[in-house]
């Protein structure tokens, strides 16, 4: 029973452990698709730790295992040596659309958690309003969230986990609805809450796609995989606090993680070569016109054909997350290569950034061709008919063998636009029907 | 201090000190409670098959009918609240419940109203045997049933709607099922109530018209109302009374629109999930009355400790097992038994319906009125047709100024809700008088009441329009008919739609009493399904009755999937402007 004996040994140390945590979601055929494989995690006394990934790799689902409010498909998770299945007291989180009810005003939304627990009316007013005064909304305690701005509303949100005095804050994605200034703003009166030890919570978990959020706040950093979603590193972040962002080791962090998160790892990668991506493979739902943007950018000065990603992500005002679906679109066409936190040209990006547009509606649909299945089936599939034409419904039916209704539905749609683009083939959206002719 | 957060309850006495708001509100409230007092004693006088009850035409008994009138409006319309928020609670907690409730609620939806009324007025009189109570408690179902399946639905779909993040949060800070179904569930779906409240009371007089005279085999029971009042008007050729009562009515409408609907909507802005501020409703005078006044916030403090103590005891239920909505193995199993029960049902239910038919009618009388149906329904069509092409101009023309259509809109609201009924004794007198033909100048009363909601939305449609739209036609020289046809026609016509659904069934409805009318002893009939029905109402021939009242719901319902449907999905997907 190996699983009992982690149980025992880590009861003292971990606030809340997975232990080959498992999450399938229904899809067409029996197997389902695998979001979550295996996951290990503890989070001990007194650390915080942050998960990075890519949209899409399970970690937010992870977050919602620990919180009790997803049950794994296999695995289980632990809070202070118990099994979670719902949400237990001692937990609290933030969510990244506040989730505030609109209905209540400010001390209404702080008290529910209080009223939930049956506190007493008079001390839920005195804890909603010392956690109101904690957080830096004293005044506002009659407004309804919708009078607050966004940077308010959260504040709310955190002053609404931080009034049940968690042990343990989940934090799923908190600033990223909030504009730079305002996140930057917001997550140092939580690091300085933290620090000054004035809050009683023992850990934190942070769940985000902002690399410079994760090296700020967080004692240790993790880095999901994508499809299925798995932890590819593990890394301590061991610099004094408050950390200063011009630190060359703080970049060199920043680079690493960068890093870390766009490439393919080398093992993958060489199983990629020698084994093309299926037909059921998740595109990334990237647009032409920022690929080709993002390509001009990259083959004029300063870049000259090679970037360093976070100064692109900053030149070209792109989010971490968009950067890196496009990246990786990128990198799935042969355009261009990922390597230690930089980004390459290759010759045909190159050339498509060089060529005039029907020139680059050829490189394109070459290269969309040879890159993507669907693309490449939808195309073959058009070819042989004897009228060149077919339904929607039987491509799709195909995807969702390996995906969900609704990611068959975004994959099909994005390799639509992109074969639009490309010429390759046409397509009617009122009658859902795929065709070889160009009106 | 003490004002720091709303509503302390240390303090009481400066806080409670009466102010001017209380002199207008304690009476008001005191004299309303006294009232419905006198009006719900009056409901269960003694009374027997045969009698007739004294309606007198004399104006100034007016106000004493309205009043029962009010009290009717008022009991169905709690009825249907508590009905809605039961029945819609259980169909989207339960998987199993919902697979049987919500396809009835869509039949119950298409069964005429005035149909309710002929088929349970018996039962209803059976139970209260010698009193008045059985009349008033069939007029009053005939009320709820305008009411309660808008409501359900409305309130079905609020519930699954919940924003999955707020749900998400209730679980999370551990909200009882309980707790989050009065704190998180009922809040956000009562933007959307109320609206329906209000539609549905505003469809409501109608019916409160129609049914206050009930006829039970061969017997007229006028219930006193206006209803009655105007039945006996009709009755006596009085076209003063008809005005009177059409005055009383308007009054009515304005009592119910101005102290109910204005301040409860203005109210339930706040619960809106919308995230910006803005676009507020100026407080209506009564909401004022009703937040300023001592007498009222001590009321709703009052209200407040209620809830906070259900809260707390249901703190310590017990919670209950959360109920997974995805299937797991011995779900599977049950489902499948519980679909194979409801199968069984539905085939038993079918084998009997069709055997009672050939015994109690016979198939020649179903085809007879299956024809009669074809009839009615010609007419409907034509009808909407017909208020399309007069309502759509006009309706364009009022959004396109918007600052005429904001002054005309309540106006609009206001003739939707009038009973068209109250108008129908006019018409006849009008067609008597010039000998017109009552087939074809009966068929306008059907769409009387219910062609507003067509001008209502068209305009609606019509200011939602983007004006850079407009400016772009004009840059471009799109004018005329190529104007309508690339701009204005696909820009209108998701809410062309919803406005013409409820015109349709609301003619449905209406067919049952506009295609037989009376003016004292003359009576104009059209041929049709609904003449149909209140004749065999009149004669009281229950097997007629229900075979006339499954094949209009019958017709109701394919109407509605061939058609309705159909082009409520196109203009979804395609021409909604967001």
């Amino acid at each position: 029973m190996p699983a009992e004996i982690t149980l025992a040994v880590e009861a003292g140390t971990s606030l809340i452990a997975a232990n080959a945590v498992c999450k399938t979601y229904a899809t067409g055929d029996a197997a389902g698709r695998l979001v979550l494989d295996h996951v290990d995690f503890a989070l001990k006394e007194g650390e915080i730790v942050a998960i990075l990934g890519k949209s899409g790799s399970g970690k937010s689902t992870f977050l919602r295992v620990l919180a009790g409010l997803t049950e794994p498909s296999d695995g289980f998770a632990t809070y202070r040596g118990r099994p979670v299945t719902a949400p237990v007291q001692g937990m609290a989180m933030v969510f990244q659309s506040f989730a505030l009810f609109p209905w209540l005003t400010v001390l209404g939304n702080v008290e529910l958690g209080l009223e939930a627990q049956g506190v007493p009316m008079d001390d839920r007013h005195r804890r909603a309003i010392a956690a109101i005064d904690l957080i830096g909304l004293d005044g506002f305690e009659s407004a309804y969230p919708k009078e607050l701005s966004g940077g308010m509303r959260q504040r709310v949100g955190f002053a609404r986990a931080l009034v049940v005095n968690p042990d343990v804050l989940l934090l799923d994605e908190p600033f990223s609805q909030l504009d730079v200034l305002t996140a930057e703003t917001l997550r140092g009166d939580i690091e300085d809450l933290w620090r000054d030890r004035r809050i009683p919570t023992k850990g934190i978990i942070l769940v985000s796609h902002n690399i410079e959020d994760a090296v700020v706040l967080a004692d240790r950093i993790i880095v999901f995989g994508s499809d299925p979603g798995c932890i590819r590193a593990d890394i301590p972040v061991t610099l004094p606090r408050p950390r200063d962002q011009a630190n060359p080791i703080f970049r060199s962090l920043v680079d690493q993680v960068y890093a870390l998160l766009t490439t393919v790892p080398g093992a993958e990668a060489a199983k990629r070569r020698a084994e093309p991506i299926g037909l059921g493979y998740r595109v990334p739902d990237a647009s032409i016109q920022q690929l080709t943007g993002l390509l001009d950018a990259l083959s004029q000065p300063p870049y000259e054909g090679r970037a360093d990603l976070p100064k692109l992500a900053e030149s070209e005002h792109l989010s971490t997350d968009s950067l890196m679906v496009l990246v990786e679109t990128l990198q799935l066409l042969g355009f261009a290569q990922v390597g230690g936190g930089d980004i390459e040209m290759l010759p045909p990006g190159r050339a498509f950034a060089a060529a005039d547009l029907q020139h680059r509606k050829q490189i394109y649909a070459d290269h969309l061709r040879r890159a993507v299945p669907l693309a490449a089936h939808i195309r073959r599939v058009l070819d042989e008919r004897p009228g060149h034409s077919a339904p929607e419904g039987r491509f799709l039916a195909e995807l969702e063998d390996y995906l969900s209704e609704e990611e068959a539905r975004q994959v099909f749609e994005t390799v639509i636009n992109w074969g639009r683009y490309a010429e390759l083939f046409a397509y009617d959206i009122d009658s859902g029907v795929l065709s070889l002719e160009n009106p | 201090m003490a004002q720091r957060w709303g509503l302390p309850i240390v303090a009481w006495p400066s806080r409670l000190r009466p102010n001017v708001w209380d002199g207008i509100a304690l009476p008001l409230v005191l004299g309303a409670v006294i009232l419905l007092a006198w009006a719900s004693q009056q409901m269960s006088q003694p009374f027997h098959v045969g009698e007739r009850l004294p309606i007198a035409l004399d104006p100034r008994m007016l106000p004493q009918y309205a009043l029962r009138t009010v009290m009717r409006m008022a009991l169905a319309l709690v009825g249907s609240l508590v009905f809605s928020i039961v029945y819609a609670a259980a169909a989207a907690k339960s998987r199993r419940a919902e697979k049987l409730l919500i396809p009835v609620l869509d039949i119950l939806q298409s069964v005429p109203i005035l149909g309710f009324l002929s088929i349970t007025v018996t039962g209803f009189i059976a139970l209260f045997p010698g009193s008045l109570l059985g009349y008033e408690c069939a007029a009053i179902f005939a009320i709820f049933t305008s009411q309660a399946w808008n409501m359900t639905f409305s309130l079905y779909q609020s519930f699954l709607g919940v924003p999955h993040d707020l749900r998400e949060a209730a679980r999370m800070y551990r909200l009882s099922p309980w707790q989050s179904f009065w704190q998180l569930e009922m809040p956000f779906a009562l933007p959307n109530l109320v609206w329906n409240m209000m539609m549905s009371v505003s469809g409501g007089w109608f019916f409160v018209v129609a049914s206050e005279a009930i006829s039970v085999g061969g017997n007229t029971v006028l219930l006193p109302g206006i209803g009655s009042y105007i039945a006996v008007a009709i009755d006596r050729r009085n076209l003063h009374a008809v005005g009177y009562a059409i005055f009383a009515m308007l009054v009515l409408i304005l009592i119910y629109d101005q102290l109910l609907f204005r301040p409860l909507l203005a109210w339930v802005q706040r619960f809106k999930v919308e995230e910006i501020a803005g676009d507020e409703i100026e407080p209506p005078w009564f909401l004022v009355m009703v937040q300023r006044a001592r007498v009222i916030r001590g009321l709703a403090l009052a209200v407040a400790l209620v809830a906070r103590l259900s809260s707390r005891v249901s703190h310590t239920l017990p919670s209950l097992p959360q109920v997974a909505r995805s299937p797991q193995r011995t779900g599977r199993i049950l489902d499948l038994a519980w679909t194979a029960i409801l199968a069984v049902g539905a085939a038993a239910a079918a084998v009997e319906i069709g055997r009672y038919i050939r015994v109690e009618v016979g198939w020649h009388e179903v085809a007879h009125v299956v024809l009669l149906g074809a009839i009615t329904l010609v007419r409907v069509i034509v009808l909407i047709v017909l208020a399309a092409l007069i309502w759509v101009p006009i309706g364009v023309w009022i959004g396109l100024r918007p600052r005429l259509a904001r002054r005309i809109q309540p106006v609009i609201q206001f003739l939707a809700a009038f009973p068209a009924n109250l108008f129908f004794p006019i018409a006849v007198s009008a067609i008597v008088a010039f000998r017109l033909d009552a087939e074809v100048w009966l068929s306008p009363l059907m769409i009387l009441g219910t062609q507003w909601y067509i001008l209502f939305n068209v305009i609606a449609g019509t200011l939602s329009l983007p004006t850079d739209y407009q400016f772009v036609a004009g840059n471009l020289g799109v004018r005329r008919w190529l104007w309508w046809r690339r701009l204005i026609l696909p820009g209108i016509f998701p809410a062309f739609v919803t406005g013409a659904v409820t015109a349709s069934g609301g003619s449905w409805n209406a067919s049952i009493v506009a295609e037989v009318v009376r003016w004292g002893d003359t009576s104009l009939q059209a041929t049709g399904i609904g003449a149909y029905i209140a004749n065999e109402t009149a004669a009281g021939d229950f097997p007629r009755i229900a075979l006339g009242v499954a094949v209009l719901c019958l017709y109701v319902l394919l109407l509605n999937r061939l058609l309705w449907r159909r082009l409520y999905q196109l203009a979804e997907e395609r021409l909604r402007l967001d």
